[in-house]
């Protein structure tokens, strides 16, 4: 059947640049660049273009440019082009959309509604290059106080295990799998080399990772993949996977195309053949079952690594929240709207779920209300951009982000949500061996060390500003937040007043 | 008063932001002596407040009622007094009571009435609530739901005194240079945010805690939400409160010594603590771990005093100045050095503590630089 959909892309290709070299040939793994042998030249396909650019900045002339495609429809308010091509997308399949990335529509980000504060006068802003400026945190559960002997030196209060974080920002759960072993690799020696953690997903942990399980996150998700004793052992926190923010409610599936023989391998799964992630775990249909696998993973690893249990930000988070707590859970991950995913139903990414910001608010203030914040550390997740959005997550009430999608970006990523095609022509989001080797884990390493650096260094100025030198003072530290273009509603769930008042 | 905070902060900004001058003395002998000097000493720095505040504690103050309860009471007419005392009479035994003696003094104008009342918790107690809860729960009973009355004061053999005024002019209306105590400690206030208010002046007490405070807690907000899930209500929006609420929790509810109180509230950094000796590290690294939401983030100067003991205590980074003088068994802490030179010119020791380094006086012990602070990281 002939597609009515229009290419998105126009590729652009200067005559006078052009030196026929190939390299957008070799480059492309959509096939949207091709050499014609008969007349010698290279052409487009410009159906095939995703945006990627991945031609355009290899270009050794910079003969590529790639624009939108300026095809106008009528103009419609109701009917825009992409509600169009969705249509005549599934009139020509008869299946579900299927879209990789976070939500790509214009649902409020709250990030760009809150502004920080700044010492003035009253009380002195710190410099963060003369003095010291603390960004480590420690997460896991606290008790509600510390017990001294009689004299006062020796500590009587044992405390649940609690792991270093230097800087507030971890790497969030990609799968081997969905990710390549170069990225995983990537994001296991920068987790290392800044003192942070990073979460090997559902996809169980490559045997050559196993040496960076100090700053690993190990998760247990609904299809139990490469989970078994070592594995466990290896991680400094157990994560147990329970929804995520691009698809709230429902499983994930690893086409057969993408378990290559390592991946099958690790996740213990023939070699070809579809993983597929049940929409719930199967032996969790209610808050005491959560309590037997919670309590199962810590007997497992005799109590000497924090459990973590992630959910998927919606309507009843507070209260799912509370009962993760009282469950046994030593670390509460809400995964927002905005969350990306290697694969979704596209109808699934764009409506299910609410935006980061409210849920942290209200699970924040509803922990606190319980009297059981200190009992498990609050790490969100789902489309933090910069350090801008950290600083204001943790004056929001969080302990910790994780960053998914900027840390992809960090490696080369331009977010052309094609990850659910396994053909990413930036060698990220595939395990095709041709495609992977285009991630070096020694520069991909850097360049994540280098994000958090930067990012570390940002919001010591803006702790700074703020007259605070420990970031355990900004936690939770709605005073420090201001709101601009908000309802009434919306500053009193986010506990934050209007910008002036 | 109803709704303090309207009248402590009336533009509902975040908290009251003030800046002062402190001072405390104390007689670690437990020699009583004359508020003369600490008067002429923080007059000396008049220049650090502006008129809007000035106030004093005194230790030993009433050794004739010092098993009694000593309520210092301000209010704004007679029939807030009549009202109050019903109360009183209505939930404790009142021992003995009496107008403060003021004086007419220029600058001070308009000052509310001052009364003094020593009690006796008597029977009205419930049995298995302990003496201090059912006073501080009076307290805040008084302060909270009748109007036009304060309770500034509460503890025994102590006595609070404050207003709006310089601290030299404070001292000449209460008459001050009168009354002698072992302990003293003084504040003038410089609030940028808020006009002046009786009861709004330092030092902030309950029980027989005070609190003097220089300084501006950047960390209000974490605090007080952290103060909240402890059951503690922050309704005066002074930061000066949370202090004497975090002392509250964690000296008497959580059994804490002072020495890892200071540590709580101004905790030495990680890599300090990274470098401490097995035992003290881990007892260090629990309490920021626990208590991360209580470290008071900002420029401070803090002037604590209860029965017996006297700490100063400042930031981590000593973003306001704190001084320490010694001179026989008396301890001064101030603001400025020249406040101490001026009573006592030639000082044994005088030094500035560190950031985070709480400096204790206590009764009956020797002075701070005859001994390793408990609890030094150095």
């Amino acid at each position: 059947m002939k597609t009515l959909v229009p290419p998105q892309f126009r590729v652009v290709r200067d005559p006078e640049r052009c030196i026929q070299c190939q390299v957008c040939v070799n480059q492309c793994s959509f096939n949207a660049q091709y050499f014609d042998a008969e007349d010698k030249v290279v052409r487009t396909r410009e159906e095939n273009c995703v945006g990627c650019h991945r031609c355009a900045a290899l270009c050794p002339t910079r003969a590529l440019t790639i624009t939108r495609n300026p095809m106008d429809y009528k103009a419609n308010l109701n009917w825009k082009s992409g509600d169009i091509e969705d249509i005549w997308r599934q009139a020509e399949s008869g299946g579900m959309l299927l879209t990789g990335m976070g939500n790509d529509k214009g649902y409020r980000i709250y990030w760009d509604h809150l502004l920080l504060n700044a010492s003035q006068v009253t009380n002195p802003s710190i410099d963060p290059l003369r003095e010291p400026m603390e960004l480590t945190t420690y997460i896991g559960r606290k008790p509600d106080r510390v017990h001294v002997s009689a004299d006062g030196v020796k500590l009587e209060t044992t405390l649940a295990p609690q792991v270093k974080l230097e800087i507030p920002v971890m790497f969030a759960a990609m799968s081997y799998g969905a990710v390549s072993l170069n990225v995983h690799e990537s994001l296991a020696r920068a987790a290392t080399e800044m003192g942070t953690l990073w979460n090997t997903g559902e996809g169980g942990l490559h045997e050559t990772l196993y040496k960076y399980g100090q700053n690993t996150i190990v998760q247990v998700a609904s299809g139990r993949f490469g989970v078994h004793s070592k594995y466990l052992h290896a991680g400094r926190v157990v994560e147990i996977k329970i929804g995520q923010g691009a698809k709230p409610g429902i499983g994930g599936h690893l086409p057969g195309e993408k378990v290559s023989a390592d991946v099958a391998l690790t996740r213990m799964i023939p070699r070809g053949s579809d993983a597929l992630s049940p929409a719930p775990q199967h032996d969790i249909y209610s808050i005491e079952d959560l309590t037997q696998l919670i309590y199962a993973l810590k007997e497992a690893t005799n109590y000497t690594k924090p459990i973590s249990v992630k959910i998927a930000a919606v309507h009843n988070s507070a209260a799912i929240a509370s009962g993760m707590v009282r469950a046994g859970a030593d670390i509460i991950v809400l995964d927002g709207l905005r969350g990306a995913t290697g694969a979704a139903p596209k109808v699934i990414r764009d409506n299910v779920g609410i935006p980061i910001e409210l849920a942290l608010a209200s699970v924040d203030s509803r922990l606190r209300q319980e009297g059981i914040r200190n009992q498990a550390s609050l790490v969100i997740s789902g489309g933090i951009r910069n350090s801008g959005d950290v600083a204001k997550a943790i004056a929001l009430g969080a302990d910790a982000v994780y960053i998914g999608t900027a840390a992809l970006v960090a490696l080369g990523c331009h977010v052309c949500q094609q990850c659910h095609t396994g053909k990413c022509a930036w060698g990220i989001c595939t395990t095709d061996l041709g495609l992977t080797r285009r991630i070096n884990p020694d520069i991909g390493a850097q360049r994540l060390s280098n994000l958090l650096r930067g990012w570390g260094l940002e919001i010591k100025d803006m702790l700074g500003g703020m007259g605070v030198n420990a970031l355990e003072s900004l936690r939770g530290n709605r005073l420090h937040l201001r709101g601009v273009g908000l309802s009434d509603t919306e500053l009193e769930i986010l506990g934050v007043r209007m910008a002036g008042s | 008063m109803k709704e303090l905070w309207k009248i402590n902060n009336p533009h509902n900004d975040d908290k009251v932001i003030d800046a002062c001058s402190i001072f405390g003395a104390m007689d670690v002998s437990g020699k009583a002596f004359s508020g003369t000097g600490v008067i002429k000493a923080i007059s000396n720095m008049h220049d650090r407040s502006n008129g809007l505040g000035g106030g004093f504690a005194v230790y030993g103050l009433y050794p004739d009622y010092a098993e009694h309860y000593a309520f210092h009471i301000m209010y704004l007419n007679e029939a807030a007094r009549h009202e109050t005392e019903r109360f009183l009479k209505d939930n404790f035994y009142i021992v003995h009571d009496e107008i403060v003696p003021t004086k007419p003094t220029t600058g001070i104008i308009n000052p509310p009435l001052f009364w003094r009342y020593f009690i006796d918790i008597g029977k009205h107690k419930p049995t298995e609530m302990a003496d201090d809860d059912y006073l501080v729960d009076k307290v805040m009973t008084i302060n909270a739901t009748i109007e036009d009355v304060f309770v500034f004061s509460s503890g025994k053999n102590m006595g609070v005194f404050k207003g709006v005024g310089y601290p030299e002019q404070i001292a000449e209306f209460f008459r001050l240079d009168e009354y002698e105590g072992y302990l003293w400690t003084a504040h003038g206030r410089f609030p940028t945010n808020t006009p002046g208010w009786w009861g709004g002046a330092h030092p902030f007490s309950i029980l027989d805690w005070t609190v003097v405070h220089n300084g501006e807690i950047s960390s209000y907000g974490t605090n007080r939400r952290c103060l909240e899930e402890f059951g503690y209500k922050c309704t005066m929006q002074t930061d000066t409160e949370v202090v004497a609420y975090a002392l509250d929790l964690l000296v008497r509810k959580h059994n804490l010594p002072m020495e890892l109180v200071a540590k709580v509230l101004a905790p030495p950094f990680w890599n300090d603590i990274n470098r401490l000796p097995p035992g003290k590290k881990e007892l260090m690294l629990a309490l920021r771990q626990v208590y991360g939401g209580l470290l008071l983030n900002g420029p401070f100067t803090f002037i604590i005093a209860h029965e017996g003991e006297m700490i100063g205590l400042t930031d981590r980074i000593r973003l306001r100045p704190l001084t320490v003088g010694e001179k026989g068994t008396m301890l001064y802490l101030s603001s400025e050095e020249s406040a101490i030179r001026l009573i006592s010119p030639e000082l044994d020791n005088v030094w500035t503590p560190m950031g985070g380094e709480p400096v204790i006086g206590r009764l009956g012990k020797p002075l701070p630089s005859h001994k390793e602070p408990a609890g030094a990281l150095r």
